[in-house]
């Protein structure tokens, strides 16, 4: 006992503060990309490097060229950095980005077509790899378990008085809906001294029953389909879900394939989106937070 | 000696068709279909070789057949064997290993699933990865499968074994568990609160990785390779990076090979840490739980400062690693994980003093040295029921070869002896990491990369922090990724959880579960 609060306070407080305000990340973490409009020329070279669908070129008509950079899909691998030719792309932390739709997490740059093609490398719309961004947000009724979604859940009536009654404490349901366990971590670590969750109400609870929130990670794979669903109809509503990490968000690196569904939002309602591949424990609050309504305005 | 394909012909004459050296250290034999069983026996009889792990392809556009591998390790000689055979589609039938070979029960079944072929002779045809909802005849891996259609679903229940008796009642857990895990369904039949038997029925995060894998870039495919098993990453990414490196004969310069031993270790080290943690925490002793998970936030945090990633994502490359440690980061890391390692050693010291840790851990979820051999079980849980396997001393990769390191090895197989070949390998990999520090050569970072060449196949793995994982590439004719299988430690070690739970109770099942941490992600990728 005494070597336990002897190691206790030697340890001291190691709790970090919560900073709504910063953008950036603590200590070096490279985040994701940020385009530089003014040396982007369109040319394509960093859609072709990109491992998931964050990054594509929309051309239209033979006159213009979309760059559309989804950041619900980006898995922050940083592979477009070193693939730019005229070092538009950098990494400066930028992690936070949760959002209540992925409109808000999607940015377009134009350019006039006949521009890009004056690049050297400029690769046309045809080389590209084909992509399909999540850009919108989805519609769950298509979901192969649909029809045991009841109608009060999907009403959305009820939200404004859910952040109400949730003002001081959360509790909270982590689903795994087939993630590769990144987002579990970075979940777990919410918990961890540094972060300690439970200081602002959140807490993670055992059952759905309990829950006043269902935190889902993962591409929702079609084994784990039924499941989600079922949990979401075992808590009680009102209730809010959070769809943590670009699986969560559109598939992320899986996309679509013949095993993954592509996102939460193609099985139960969702409220906010949180981007990251895993999102930083600070990331994920953040998302929690905007969900309750309780973010502090920037 | 002989070279062992030789020694093969002698003795089997007619049906060795072929033997070749494909890539360095990887001889393979092609064998009659009849006689896989006969051989098995004779490499693992004669030559005490280790059968690693089975995988399928459907290369029937190429010779018109379905292609196997049986992957066998030849410690001794530090070489890899592969035992080819070919399965017609009119008859698809291959004989199966499992009676004498118990670890090739879930190999052969994912092979049926995945591929269509028939293990005859299987002790338990049940599907494996592919639920019961699936339709018939659909079998991903097969080239003419289209990897992005929605499949239908269809009715169909898996029928779990049933204990029967007075008394006997069943508790179904999962998939949605209760902790911040992931997901599997765990069957037990218990009498009382002694456990008689569980049945586990996994898959559920089934992503269709291995199919989304072909065709793919080698920086793509390392992508993918970091999200098989999140806390796994780096250990998943290097052994990818591996086998394309054999595949394509790329040198990895030494510098790249220090760094790459540097970040396994840190990576081991916040596994292990969080394990402990978990122990912990699961015997409600919240200040061990809490100091080690404020370790293993630490790690994290130097993780990020050093390559900007927590989970050490986007480290590995193909040919080397994409960040360095320059001399004034090493400095720094030398300092911390000085500070952390002691800090470490003080926790665990209480740690060990606790009884009412102790009580709960010691003999809880015991694995005997037989079963886990029959079953193949590998990493520390194998070490901590007496069986002495490394991945790093017995093929050393990377930098394995120049560091000096131990392999704790303990005998009693229970919960208490996993923490302690845990505990032991966080004090190895502080070592590890301090010496690779002061001894790493300066240089590039990443090899030249080269053109893969066609119809080639080669073999990846590191030692990661849950045991041996093996990553194993396909080329076609282009030289482009035809096929990808991965073995994931996890994939080899959860049958044995079944065995290990057995006339414990019921509420020390998460104890156990969390000694042997296995990833769900990893084995049903």
């Amino acid at each position: 006992m005494f070597r336990i609060l002897k190691k206790n306070i030697k340890t001291g407080k190691v709790t970090i503060p919560y900073a709504p305000q910063a953008a950036e990340a603590p200590g070096g973490f490279s985040g994701a990309p940020v385009i530089d409009p003014a040396k982007c020329t369109g040319c394509g070279q960093c859609v072709a490097a990109c491992p998931s669908s964050a990054l594509a070129m929309i051309d239209k008509d033979g006159t213009g060229r979309t760059f559309r950079v989804s950041y619900g899909d980006c898995i922050f691998c940083a592979l477009c950095g070193p693939a730019c030719p005229h070092q538009a792309i950098s990494f400066n932390g930028k992690f936070k980005f949760a959002a209540r739709t992925k409109k808000e997490l999607r940015q377009d740059l134009l350019f006039p077509l006949q521009e890009c093609r004056k690049d050297k490398l400029f690769i046309s719309g045809d080389a590209l790899p084909v992509k399909t961004p999540a850009e919108n947000d989805r519609d769950f009724s298509g979901g192969d378990f649909a029809g045991h979604l009841s109608v009060e859940d999907i009403g959305r009536k009820l939200k404004d008085r859910i952040r109400h009654l949730f003002g001081r404490s959360l509790h909270i349901r982590e689903v795994d809906a087939g993630s590769c366990n990144g987002c579990e971590v970075e979940a777990v670590n919410l918990s961890n001294p540094f972060y300690d969750a439970e200081r602002f109400g959140v807490h993670f609870v055992a059952s759905p029953r309990h829950a006043d929130m269902l935190l889902v990670t993962g591409p929702v794979t079609r084994q784990m389909e039924l499941a989600l669903v079922k949990t979401y109809e075992a808590a009680p509503s009102p209730k809010l879900v959070v769809a943590c990490g670009s699986c969560a968000v559109g598939g992320g690196i899986f996309n679509e394939n013949y095993a993954v569904t592509g996102g939460v939002d193609r099985c139960v309602p969702v409220d906010v989106y949180v981007p990251g591949c895993p999102p930083r424990p600070e990331a994920i609050l953040e998302g929690i937070f905007l969900a309750l309504d309780k973010l502090p305005l920037k | 000696m002989k070279p062992v394909p030789e020694m093969l012909k002698e003795k089997f004459g007619g049906v060795v068709q072929k033997h070749w050296e494909e890539s360095a250290r990887q001889w393979h034999v092609l064998v009659a279909k009849d006689s896989i069983v006969r051989v098995a026996e004779f490499l693992i009889g004669t030559f005490a070789m280790r059968f690693l792990f089975l995988s399928g392809s459907d290369t029937r556009k190429e010779n018109g057949f379905f292609s196997l591998y049986y992957v066998f390790s030849f410690a001794h000689e530090d070489r890899f064997l592969i035992v080819q055979t070919r399965v017609e589609e009119k008859d698809p039938r291959f004989p199966s290993l499992s009676r004498f070979l118990p670890q090739a029960n879930w190999q052969e079944r994912e092979v049926q699933d995945m591929l269509g072929l028939v293990a005859a002779g299987h002790p338990d045809p049940r599907r494996l990865v592919l639920h019961e909802d699936w339709p018939p005849g659909i079998f991903p891996l097969r080239k003419d499968f289209d990897g992005r259609q929605k499949i239908p679903r269809v009715a169909g229940d898996y029928i779990f074994e049933r204990v029967e008796g007075e008394g006997i009642f069943e508790i179904p857990v999962g998939p949605v568990h209760a902790g911040i895990i992931e997901p599997g369904h765990f069957r037990f039949s218990c009498a009382g609160e002694s456990i008689l038997k569980l049945e586990i029925r996994h898959f559920y995060t089934h992503k269709g990785t291995e199919k989304a894998g072909e065709g793919k870039k080698p920086d793509h495919l390392l992508c993918l390779a970091e999200r098989i098993s999140g806390d796994n990453s780096l250990a998943h990414a290097v052994a990818c990076a591996q086998a394309l490196e054999n595949l394509g004969e790329i040198e990895v310069p030494p510098r790249a090979r220090f760094l790459r031993v540097i970040f396994l270790e840190m990576e081991r080290i916040h596994n292990h840490m969080s394990d402990i943690a978990g122990i912990s925490l699961d015997v409600a002793f919240s200040f061990g739980a809490s100091q080690l998970m404020r370790l293993k936030e630490t790690l994290l945090r130097a993780n990020e400062r050093l390559t900007g990633t927590r989970l050490l994502r986007s480290v590995a490359a193909l040919g080397g690693v994409r960040r360095d440690i320059t001399e004034e980061q090493k400095e720094w890391l030398l300092g911390e994980i000085g500070k952390i390692k002691e800090d470490f050693d003080e926790t665990i010291r209480i740690l060990w003093q606790m009884d009412s840790l102790m009580d709960r851990i010691e003999i809880t979820g015991a694995l005997k040295k037989e079963v886990v051999e029959a079953l193949g079980g590998v990493g520390p849980i194998a070490r901590a029921s007496g069986v002495d396997r490394d991945m790093r001393r017995e093929h050393p990769y990377a930098a394995y070869k120049d560091l000096l390191f131990r392999v704790p090895v303990f005998t009693d197989g229970d919960v208490e002896s996993r923490m302690k070949v845990k505990v032991r390998e966080v004090c190895e990999s502080f070592r590890l990491i301090h010496d690779a520090l002061q001894t790493m050569p300066a240089g590039p970072l990443c090899g030249a990369p080269k053109p893969f060449r066609p119809f080639r196949s080669a073999l990846g793995y590191t030692e990661s922090p849950r045991g041996e994982c093996f990553h194993w590439v396909e080329t076609g004719r282009d030289g482009n990724i035809v096929r990808w299988k991965v073995q994931s430690p996890s994939f080899a070690n959860w049958p044995l959880i079944e065995y290990a739970v057995l006339e414990n109770i019921i509420p020390d099942f998460p104890l156990i579960n969390k000694s042997m941490n296995l990833s769900y992600s990893g084995n049903d990728r």
